[in-house]
């Protein structure tokens, strides 16, 4: 129930930050892929930097997490090229489209942007009809 | 204080604290920050039907992600509606221009008002960008096993070369919509 807790406030301070970054709008989307500012560049950049320094230190220290368990982090597996550049593509034209991916869809809904519940459904949907498809798509 | 909340943060700020909430997840409980992931547990949780990829136990493997993007629907409440910032996106003035060229008139919110709206909803550019936008990026997501949270921030933070290969695959997709796509619909 406390690690609930703890999920729960790392998810605001997500949500926090993704507003404050403007990382929501649908406008810098667009400036990103028009490349016209170094923001979104900046901010993707940097978190990725952050993480990569973070999950080298816990690596080289061997940190447990908060209920004893050594943390490790697994590879994702990289000989299947079909669904990461067919699949990263497809969810590219959902991105540009809807403005927003995952993560920013809900902070959108909690921020009071009503209609974003229509792409959430939808997103919802998409992901129903790959499970369905799953088995016949080339991977 | 109240001034620093209720003020956009330079990218140098954010991109940081995001990037912070990969090793926090994994502290907190050794699980990987991705949040598309919850579109994938309310399938299982509300209609799984008979679809493989559905039956497993999503309160075991999901309910902590779940709560996660709880907060972040708080986070959005507290940041952009509470704490809201009523000045317009400092926008470059080059993407301002283009997309009036296109028809876009409204830069006050986090997204143009006259193509997000339910009164658009009935019209072809509503459909394409809401409706099948979204199919898209749920769709998309799986189907590249993760999304900007899962491959461009933890995957590349972990330099996995699937992430990569979907990155570039999201940025192949999102330039084909907005110099291609965009120009004919809006």
């Amino acid at each position: 129930m406390k690690d609930y807790l703890k999920y729960l406030t790392a998810g605001i301070f997500f949500g926090f930050v993704l507003v404050k970054s403007e990382v929501i709008s649908w406008f810098r989307i667009q400036e990103m892929f028009r490349f016209d500012a170094f923001h979104m560049y900046g901010i993707i950049g940097l978190a990725v930097i952050v993480a990569m320094g973070s999950i080298q230190l816990i690596k080289k220290m061997n940190l447990e997490d908060s209920r004893g368990n050594k943390i490790t982090v697994p590879p994702k597996d990289p000989s299947q090229v079909t669904r990461y550049l067919l699949g990263g593509t497809l969810f590219g034209f959902g991105w540009a489209l809807t403005g927003a991916c995952p993560g920013p869809l809900f902070t959108l809904a909690g921020a009071g942007y009503g209609v974003i519940l229509v792409p959430i459904g939808s997103a919802i949907l998409g992901t129903w009809v790959y499970g369905m498809l799953r088995p016949k798509l080339p991977h | 204080m109240i001034d620093f909340l209720q003020q956009p943060w330079p990218w140098y700020v954010a991109g940081p604290l995001i990037g912070l909430v990969v090793p926090l997840l994994l502290l907190i409980g050794s699980k990987q920050f991705g949040v598309s992931s919850n579109l994938r547990h309310t399938c299982a949780a509300c209609m799984p039907g008979r679809v493989e990829f559905f039956q497993y136990d999503w309160k075991q493997n999901g309910l902590w992600n779940l709560t996660f993007i709880g907060g972040t629907v708080i986070g959005g409440f507290l940041a952009g509606w509470y704490l809201n910032n009523p000045d317009p996106i400092d926008l470059s003035q080059q993407t301002v221009s283009q997309l009036q060229t296109l028809g876009i008139s409204d830069f006050s919110g986090m997204m143009p008002e006259g193509l997000f709206g339910w009164e658009n909803l009935p019209t072809t550019e509503g459909i394409v960008v809401m409706v099948v936008g979204g199919f898209l990026v749920g769709f998309g997501a799986r189907y590249a096993g993760g999304c900007t949270s899962g491959h461009a921030i933890s995957g590349l933070a972990n330099l996995q070369i699937a992430s990569l290969l979907a990155v570039i695959g999201f940025f192949i997709g999102g330039l084909i919509i907005t110099h291609f796509v965009y120009p004919f619909l809006l």
